[in-house]
Parts: structure tokens; C-alpha cells; sequence
């Protein structure tokens, strides 16, 4: 018999780090939310490469920050690495990597979340749903409490009947030899759930004091500052470097022998692994031409010897492993702590959701992080920071969020796996976005903080700071375009001095920016710059009118593309009643259930010629609602 | 609700006297004011028709006669500004008319369009919104089966390779950037995607060239015979009529009456023309100078310059060959049959790398080797009779010109040493347009690309 164990507007199952987000977002907007997990020393464990960070997903982690979510602060106070990602390319695909101090992030994590006033954290594994009338309406767990709820967020990531393959090892365990969520996953599939297989794996790790680095190549962080959040004022200095080394024709060779050995290879069905982050298996078979791939040693933390040694994900016995590893350079006597493994797990098909991340079929429920496809710590993150605001919001009677494609990576990622559905573990990648030139690191906070405030996300002396940064850059702005600079002796030395071009005539300063070979920096060297303008400002500003033109015209067509996301639809249509649509068309619109006609075009199978009826079929509905 | 102008030949294609192409949109009015010659339809009264002529922006050459009816918003058809253009009948006149408007920014209409616009701004009732569906799949499905037809096998494989080259390059930029340590692949240079960015932009202007040509089958050469009074242009007019009596009739229905001077000889349609005079040019260099005469003479894709074999070279002569430098010509030298007295040499050394072909036209000597030469300067290069049919449907040369104009877009910011992630932007743009063209447009296709082409790891 179950007992009852009380009542809460939001419950988040799983403190991963889609958990973390949902259920302190949740909380901030007022609230009482229950956290439940596994494993109280587990919150927010990164299972596989200790880094945050990189190419999309850093901008990720800035846009999470400007919404008023944890991850940029708790990696700001625990890297050991920090570095500036395609430096010499433009400003839309700059990106921060970090890498992590993997037992710090968890305690770090850990404090924020007991610290949360409206957050009660519990250990405790949910085996079922309580779904009355259809909805959901709570949890009852393993120890048979049962939780009542207004809504409920699932959060388990590749827990969900997890199976860990090591060779012809193989049995039921979450990641890191957890325990797997097995009855919980079930009960979906009773709900009706259609529930997907996919794979990932994570290499093997080896103590540090076994490598020899002089064999390797030194990838130091950057020296200059730098941070995720924009309320990081304190940087540390003190960084720890990864290292550089590479497979060989032996490591092939090891690997070819052996490839009826793995898991993955040993010819059973499994489920599907994600392109991007292939095994050392996959990379031989299918490049056997390369030489060498790299491998990249990268420490787990400051007060740990293990090392993780990125690009050898694999699923190869143990034994074999030793070998493999013992044939890289520099690697020769290194001692494996864990062996790397291959894990398979259920996760959702995700266009089973709404753009909130709640369930078509089961109000009240919502789901996000890995069960629901995706892969990666920053993706989980951005989904669980929308899942906690949108049940919350429905929880306190408020309009839902939806970001769109123009607005944040986060938009994207989500528009992607809820239209168009994924048939890998989904991995955010710039060129996803079509607007990325808007969807900048720089910019992350000119794009959310305003929204993060409304929701209550970001506090007042934050918001009274970004109002003003706001201010200064446009204040620039029309500075640069009044003030015309004429040419003379001292700023054509300048500027040749520069290796710029010198001036024929007078220009303003505004469009002399425009010239792709000259900085703000030079340009304040010229012009009587104002020495109150922060780094952050002056960047800005130089961004924006340099890229100008192409700002303009991406913004050109995020115009076109809102106007079919305004044209909604309703959601009860009934698309059997529509004749003139086709049937591939018909069935893929039946199953997204797209709110607007620009959600309905990005479905793979609908042409422009359906999307016109529908657009006609939604208007004679609207005509004849009219003459009622 | 919708902001854009559309158009489309609204008439049934090579049938009837006159065609009407016809546009919608807050843009009617100005596009077609910019090309009509006649009253100015901004000040002109709604619902009436007005006489003038569509000028082409380019040439600055008058393009069609037309009548057009200027109907404003909202007693029209679709409740927005609606311009009529009635053109003659035939492919040749409305197509060009249309092909003029979409250069000004129409966009081509989708079928059914027109009846859709009406019906959204309430232009048609409730019970009539069924057909309206009806029809917008009824004419897709034909448009797309006229289409497929109209695409040549060739002309999508070889869209289908530009394509494939440019997603390699674009693949080759977002793997740098989405795996910046990743070193199996050297980065990406701005020569080298100035090398990939030029090639493709060169293929895509060869196939504009072929789809102009093309288009020449289909018109006809604009042909013009000058020379100086009685060295035999009328004879060569008479033997080309005589010789070639096969009169080319590739434009149904059409009532024009330069019909009669249509000829093919040996595949090669010519049309005499008869812009401002050329044909009749005994004094024309005299008339209006050097300079004007070449502005007349550009006009024309092919000249054919008769010289008398019996007389000496004159000043008129060398100011003619100095008006038609550098344009497309063949040198004719008459009257063969009579003493020589003009100075051959000096003619091969004024008419360059240009063929210089000895007729007697009375004689009916030399004929062949003129029609020889024709044929030739039209056929040149690699380019096959076949070949010609490759791109005629106007929608796809619009979208093989914006694709040619994003590449460029792409070539100048190279220039200008942009980054490479923001030239991607156009070239990506280049590879949209000629999917459309296809009709293939996944995104998905680049992401495919991405781990196909690259081992990638971190």
C-alpha cells in the first residue's frame, strides 16, 4: 500500500542536469517543487567527457544563464580549463568550452539545490505515474510513497531500462553502474508511450601518473578571462592543461582483430548511436583510409588522477581495452581505472510533444533531457530549464514559452526534436540554425534576459544592469553614426600603422567600423572614445555594425518566417476532413500536431502545395466561426 | 496579408490571339510602372486600359505592344492591386513580358494562387473554399508534371552535382566550426572557397548562356545585313528567303508579321530584323555616326557584312568595321564573278579572327559556305544543338539567376575578407536556390554530409 507523502505543484524526477534546471526554474517562479533522484551524491554527474561547452552548445549554456538557470555559474566557479572556441571566424560561431572539475560540479550543484527555498530534494526511485482522467496527477515510488502533483517532469536521461555492453558483457545498469530505471519506463510504455532505443558510450579512463605526457601535446586554456554567465566576476586562474596524442596503425590493427568482440559489432540489433560522437570501432570501419584519429586526455578534476580519454568511446572487452590503450603514444604503460563501456536506453519519441516539452498524450506530464533523444549536458540543460518554466507556468495559470528558431539555439533544438523527431541521439550543431548569425555567444543576453526577468528567472539588480548595458551600446551607436571623421595626417598614420587603409575623404565613424579590417579598438584609438564603455559594450557595438548588412538581412527573413509562425492552428483540427492535402502529408501532420502553419512546414513530407490548402482550410473555419 | 506581388501568365499557353500576364500585390502597379512606356498607370484612373510598351530594362529595348489594365484594391479579383498585360499570343512575346516583371521582384505565383489571395481576402464565400483547395492540388499536380517534363535529365544531374559541390564546401566550413580541433581536415581557406565559390558561379552563368541560347532557338537570331548601296544585301536577303524556304514557325499562334522574315538555315532560326531601320542601312553610319550606328547594331546577335569584291575599300567600310568591332559578325564578299579589286588582306586584317566568306550570290556560288559560317558562329564551343533545350522553364532560370546572384553576394565578401562563416551564408542561400529547382530543399542533407564526409569525435 502506498502512503501519502504530500503535495506539490511541480515534481522533477531526476537530478541530472535537465533536472537541476527544471526543478530550480520551477521553484524560482513560485512553485513548490519536489526533486526526486536516484542517488543524492549524483546530482548533476556528467557520465561521460568532463567538458560543458563548445561549438552551439556554449551559446546554449549562455542562453540558459540570460533565462536565469544554473549551469554558466556552477561551471564558472569549477573549471579547471576555460577556452575560446574558432577565434580567427566570425562572431556568430565564437563559442566557450570549459573543462569541468567533475566532483566540484556535483557538489557545487548539489549546495544551490539544497539552498533553494521553494526545492525539497529527496533520494528515492519512481517506479509509476499517477495518471487519473488522463492527466497527470502525481508519482508513487519504489518505497511506496506517493507524491500528488499538478504536474510532473521526467528528467531520468539514459536511465530508462539502461544496459551497459562491454563486450559479451552485458546487464541492466544506469550510466557509471547506477541502477537503472526499469518499472518507471514500463508504466510508459502501458500510458501509450512509443519509446525508442538508442546507444552512446564513453571511452575508458586512466590515472594520470601512468601517462607520459612528454609524448603528448600540450592544449592549454586560454589566458585571457573568461566566463559563461554574465554575472561571473571572479575568474579562476589557476588552469590545468589536456593533452594531445593519437591512434596508430597498431591501435587499428588491435581494433580490427578484435571488432567481432564488441558489443556493438557483434552483429545483434541495438539501438541506434549518434554520428557525432562515434566509437574507436566506428571510426575505423567506416574511415579505415585515416592513418590516425586524435585522442585527447583530459583530466576529470583538480583532486583526481583520473583521466578521460576522449575519442576512444568503445564497447570492446575489457581485456582488449588494455591493449588498445597501451598502443597510443604516450600511453604505453597507462593503467585504465574504468573501462569504457556502451550503454543502451529507452527514450521517448519525441514528437509525442508539444513545443512546452509537455506530452500530447498525458497533460500534466512533461519530459525533457536524454529521455527525450538528445545527447549532450547542455541540450538536456535547455530543455530542462523550459520544461520547469512551462510547468510552472501551467501550475501558476500563466502563458506558456515558446522560443522560436530566431530567438535562441534553445528554440531550435526544441522546434527540431518536436516537428521533426530525431533518429539518433540528437547533438545541437551550429549549422542547425538558420539564423545563427542573430543566435550569437555575444548576444545571449540581449536575446533572454528580458523574458527571464518577466518570468521572475533573473533578479532585479541583474535586469537594472543589462537595461543599462543596453543603453550604452545604443548610445554608441548613433555617437559613431554622427561623428565624421576627416582625413589627416594623424589618423591616416593610425590607420596605416594599422595596416588599414588610409582615408581619401571624411566618413563617419560608423561606417569606417564597417571595414572588415578594422577593430573598435582601432577605431577608439582615432576617435576620442569614451573610457566608461566596458569591453562588453564595445564589442557589442563593433558586432553590430560591422555585420550590419547581414544582421539586416537574416532579420529580413526571421520577418518571413514569424509571419507563418503567427498564422495558428487549431488544435482540434481534424486533418481526415481536409481533402486536398496528401496522405503522407495528412499522417505526419496528424502525428506532430503542429500550433502554427510554420511549425506544419517544417515537417519532412509536407510541401508548400498541402501547406496552402491547410492555410485556405484554416480560413474558411475562421469565415464561418465569423457568420456564427 | 500577404505582402508580396505575384505573377503569372494567366492565359492558356500558344493558344488565342493574345496572352495576359497578370500580377497581384501591393506591387502591382509600381513594377509595371518601371517597364511601361505610355501614360503613367500610377496617375491613371482604376479599372481602366492603357496603350503603351513594355520596355526591357536591359536593352532599354522595346519588348512587346501591350494594353494594360490597371485595376486597384479592393474591387479586383483577388481584392488586391491587380495590373493585366495583354501581350500577342505565342510562348515568345508573354514570356518575355513575364520574365521582365520577375527581374523587377515579382515572385512567379504557385498555381492556384490568384484564387487563393481571393479567397483569403473574403473575395470568394464559404462554398466555394472547396474548389479553391481543389483547384490548388489540381494545379500542382499538373504544374508539377509539366515541369518534370520540362526538366531535362541532364539538367538536373548537372544541378545535382553544383549542388553536391557546394555542400562538400559548406560541410567543409561547419566542420571547422562545429569541431575546431578536429585535424584530419586542413581548414578551410578563403582561396579555396574563392576557387569553389568561382567555378560553381561559372557554371551556373554557362547554363544561363545555354538557356539564352536556348531561348535564340526559339526567337530566332536577330539577324541584320549592312553594308554599303548596291554590293548585293538584298540578293543574300532574296537567297537566304529562296534557299531556306522551310520558314520557321517554333512560335505557335503567333500573328506578328515578322514571320515572313523568320529563315533557318542549317538549324539556326534567323530573324531579320528590322529595329530602327538596320536592314535598310545604305547610309546609316553617315546618318548617325559611328557610335549611335554600334548602339543600333549591338541590338542584334548576328551581322552579316556584305562587301563588293569589284570595289575598293572605302572609308565607309573601315568606319562600319569600326562600328562592329568586337560584335558578332561574318565578313561577306560579293560579286565574286566580277574583277577583283578590293584588297583582301587589308579585309582579313580588319575583320580580326572573324569569317570572311567570297560569294557570288548571282552566280549562286559561295552559299554554302556562307550558311557553313552561320551555322558555325552559332554553334561554336561546346555547346550541341542538344544541349539548347536544357533550361527554358522561366522558373527555373529565375531561380538559377538568384542563385548566381547569391554566389556573387558570396564572391564580393570574400573580397572584403569576411569571415568564412558569414560567406557560407550566401553560398548555403546558392544551394537552396538550385535545390528548388529540383525540388529539393531538406536541410537535413547537410548534416548527413557532415558525418558521411568527416570522421568526427570531440
Amino acid at each position: 500500500m502506498t502512503y501519502d507523502a504530500g503535495h506539490y505543484d511541480v515534481i522533477v524526477v531526476g537530478a541530472g542536469h535537465a533536472g537541476v534546471e527544471a526543478g530550480l526554474a520551477a521553484a524560482k517562479m513560485g512553485a513548490k517543487t519536489l526533486m526526486l533522484t536516484l542517488n543524492l551524491d549524483m546530482i548533476a554527474f556528467m557520465p561521460c567527457n568532463p567538458s560543458i561547452g563548445g561549438p552551439a552548445k556554449g551559446i546554449v549554456v549562455r542562453e540558459i544563464d540570460a533565462l536565469g538557470g544554473v549551469m554558466a555559474k556552477v561551471i564558472d566557479k569549477t573549471y579547471i580549463q576555460m577556452r575560446m572556441l574558432n577565434t580567427g571566424k566570425g562572431p556568430a560561431v565564437q563559442a566557450l568550452r570549459a573543462q569541468a572539475d567533475k566532483p566540484l560540479y556535483i557538489k557545487e550543484m548539489k549546495q544551490i539545490i539544497e539552498n533553494e527555498r521553494n526545492l525539497t530534494l529527496r533520494q528515492g526511485m519512481v517506479d509509476q505515474l499517477i495518471v487519473e482522467n488522463g492527466i497527470c496527477k502525481g508519482v508513487i515510488t519504489e518505497t511506496n510513497a506517493a507524491y500528488s502533483a499538478e504536474t510532473v517532469i521526467i528528467t531520468t536521461g539514459t536511465f530508462m531500462r539502461g544496459k551497459v555492453l562491454m563486450g559479451d558483457l552485458e546487464y541492466e545498469s544506469g550510466p557509471n553502474n547506477q541502477r537503472p530505471t526499469i518499472k518507471l519506463s514500463e508504466n510508459l510504455e502501458e500510458l501509450g508511450f512509443e519509446i525508442t532505443r538508442f546507444k552512446t558510450g564513453t571511452p575508458p579512463r586512466v590515472n594520470s601518473h601512468t601517462i607520459d605526457y612528454s609524448k603528448t601535446e600540450i592544449q592549454p586554456g586560454d589566458e585571457k578571462p573568461q566566463s559563461f554567465s554574465y554575472e561571473t566576476t571572479e575568474y579562476i586562474t589557476e588552469q590545468i592543461p589536456c593533452w594531445l596524442t593519437y591512434t596508430n596503425e597498431f591501435t587499428h590493427e588491435i581494433i580490427n582483430e578484435n571488432l567481432s568482440l564488441s558489443s556493438m559489432y557483434s552483429g545483434m540489433k541495438r539501438g541506434t548511436g549518434p554520428r557525432y560522437c562515434p566509437s574507436i570501432e566506428d571510426k575505423i570501419v567506416r574511415f579505415n583510409d585515416k592513418p590516425r584519429h586524435q585522442i585527447f586526455l583530459e583530466p576529470e578534476g583538480r583532486d583526481t588522477e583520473e583521466v578521460y580519454v576522449q575519442g576512444l568511446s568503445t564497447s570492446l572487452p575489457e581485456s582488449i581495452q588494455h591493449e588498445m590503450v597501451r598502443s597510443v603514444e604516450g600511453l604505453e604503460n597507462a593503467e585504465i581505472m574504468r573501462a569504457g563501456y556502451a550503454i543502451e536506453y529507452d527514450a521517448i519519441v519525441p514528437t509525442q510533444l508539444w513545443p512546452t516539452l509537455e506530452t500530447k498524450k498525458i497533460p500534466g506530464l512533461f519530459t525533457a533531457g536524454q529521455i527525450n533523444g538528445t545527447s549532450g549536458y547542455e541540450e538536456a540543460a535547455a530543455q530542462g530549464i523550459m520544461a520547469g518554466i512551462n510547468a510552472a507556468a501551467k501550475v501558476l495559470d500563466k502563458e506558456p514559452v515558446i522560443l522560436d528558431r530566431s530567438q535562441a539555439y534553445i528554440g531550435v533544438l526544441i522546434d527540431d526534436l518536436v516537428t521533426k523527431g530525431t533518429n539518433e541521439p540528437y547533438r545541437l550543431l551550429t549549422s542547425r540554425a538558420e539564423y545563427r548569425l542573430l543566435l550569437r555567444h555575444d548576444n545571449a543576453d540581449l536575446r533572454m534576459t528580458e523574458l527571464g526577468y518577466q518570468l521572475g528567472l533573473i533578479s532585479e539588480e541583474r535586469y537594472a544592469k543589462f537595461v543599462e548595458k543596453n543603453r550604452l551600446v545604443e548610445e554608441e551607436k548613433i555617437r559613431l553614426f554622427k561623428l565624421i571623421i576627416k582625413p589627416s595626417e594623424e589618423v591616416n598614420y593610425l590607420l596605416e600603422q594599422a595596416g588599414a587603409t588610409p582615408l581619401k575623404e571624411a566618413i563617419k565613424a560608423y561606417d569606417l567600423l564597417k571595414r572588415p579590417e578594422l577593430s573598435y579598438d582601432l577605431l577608439a584609438s582615432i576617435i576620442q572614445a569614451d573610457p566608461k564603455l566596458s569591453a562588453e559594450v564595445t564589442e557589442q557595438v563593433g558586432i553590430q555594425i560591422k555585420y550590419e548588412g547581414y544582421i539586416k538581412k537574416a532579420n529580413e527573413q526571421v520577418e518571413r518566417m514569424l509571419k507563418m509562425e503567427d498564422k495558428k492552428i487549431p488544435v482540434d483540427i481534424d486533418y481526415d476532413d481536409i481533402s486536398g492535402i496528401a496522405t503522407e502529408a495528412k499522417e505526419k501532420l496528424k502525428k506532430v500536431r503542429p500550433l502554427s502553419v510554420g511549425q506544419a512546414s517544417r515537417i519532412s513530407g509536407v510541401n508548400p502545395a498541402d501547406i496552402s490548402i491547410l492555410i485556405v482550410y484554416i480560413e474558411q473555419g475562421n469565415i464561418a466561426r465569423l457568420a456564427n | 496579408m500577404e505582402t508580396d506581388t505575384i505573377t503569372a501568365i494567366s492565359t492558356p499557353i500558344g493558344e488565342g490571339a493574345i496572352a495576359i500576364v497578370r500580377l497581384s500585390g501591393p506591387e502591382a502597379i509600381s513594377i509595371t510602372t518601371e517597364i511601361f512606356k505610355g501614360n503613367d498607370l500610377k496617375q491613371v484612373a482604376s479599372h481602366t486600359i492603357n496603350y503603351g510598351k513594355i520596355i526591357d530594362p536591359q536593352s532599354n529595348e522595346i519588348a512587346e505592344e501591350v494594353m494594360v489594365s490597371v485595376m486597384r484594391a479592393p474591387k479586383t479579383f483577388t481584392r488586391e492591386d491587380v495590373v493585366e498585360i495583354n501581350c500577342h499570343g505565342g510562348m515568345v512575346a508573354v514570356n518575355r513580358v513575364l520574365e521582365i516583371i520577375l527581374s523587377k521582384g515579382a515572385r512567379l505565383a504557385e498555381p492556384g494562387e490568384f484564387t487563393k489571395r481571393a479567397f483569403l481576402h473574403g473575395r470568394i464565400d464559404l462554398s466555394q473554399a472547396e474548389a479553391v483547395m481543389d483547384l490548388i492540388r489540381a494545379k500542382t499536380d499538373k504544374a508539377m508534371s509539366v515541369a518534370l517534363k520540362q526538366m531535362d535529365g541532364r539538367l538536373s544531374t548537372l544541378i545535382e552535382r553544383l549542388r553536391q559541390d557546394l555542400l562538400e564546401t559548406v560541410a567543409h566550413v561547419e566542420v571547422n566550426i562545429d569541431y575546431p580541433e578536429y585535424d584530419d581536415v586542413e581548414e578551410m581557406s578563403h582561396e579555396m572557397m574563392r576557387k569553389k565559390t568561382k567555378e560553381v558561379h561559372a557554371e551556373i552563368e554557362k547554363l544561363l548562356q545555354v538557356a539564352k541560347q536556348g531561348k535564340i532557338l526559339r526567337e530566332g537570331l536577330a539577324t541584320a545585313i549592312i553594308g554599303r548601296p548596291n554590293v548585293g544585301k538584298s540578293s543574300l536577303m532574296n537567297t537566304l528567303v529562296q534557299e531556306n524556304k522551310a520558314i520557321v514557325t517554333e512560335i505557335p499562334g503567333t500573328t506578328r508579321d515578322i514571320i515572313e522574315e523568320y529563315v533557318n538555315v542549317r538549324g539556326v532560326p534567323l530573324r531579320l530584323v528590322d529595329t530602327a531601320g538596320i536592314r535598310e542601312t545604305e547610309d546609316i553610319v553617315e546618318k548617325i555616326g559611328v557610335e549611335r550606328s554600334r548602339q543600333v547594331l549591338k541590338e542584334s546577335d548576328l551581322i552579316l557584312f556584305v562587301l563588293n569584291y569589284n570595289d575598293d575599300l572605302t572609308e565607309e567600310d573601315e568606319k562600319l568595321f569600326t562600328a562592329i568591332q568586337g560584335l558578332n559578325y561574318i565578313v561577306i564578299i560579293n560579286k565574286t564573278d566580277l574583277e577583283q579589286k578590293l584588297d583582301l588582306e587589308r579585309v582579313k586584317v580588319l575583320a580580326e579572327d572573324k569569317p570572311v566568306v567570297t560569294t557570288s550570290l548571282i552566280e549562286e556560288e559561295g552559299v554554302d559556305e556562307l550558311e557553313n559560317a552561320i551555322s558555325k558562329t552559332f554553334f561554336e564551343g561546346e555547346i550541341d544543338t542538344g544541349d539548347l533545350t536544357y533550361v527554358s522553364n522561366v522558373r527555373h532560370i529565375q531561380l538559377l539567376k538568384q542563385a548566381s546572384r547569391a554566389l556573387e553576394d558570396a564572391i564580393d565578401a570574400l573580397k572584403l575578407e569576411m569571415p568564412l562563416d558569414i560567406v557560407q551564408i550566401d553560398v548555403t542561400r546558392t544551394w537552396e536556390f538550385l535545390g528548388e529547382i529540383i525540388g529539393d530543399t531538406a536541410s537535413d542533407s547537410l548534416i548527413d554530409q557532415l558525418f558521411s564526409q568527416f570522421c568526427l569525435g570531440k
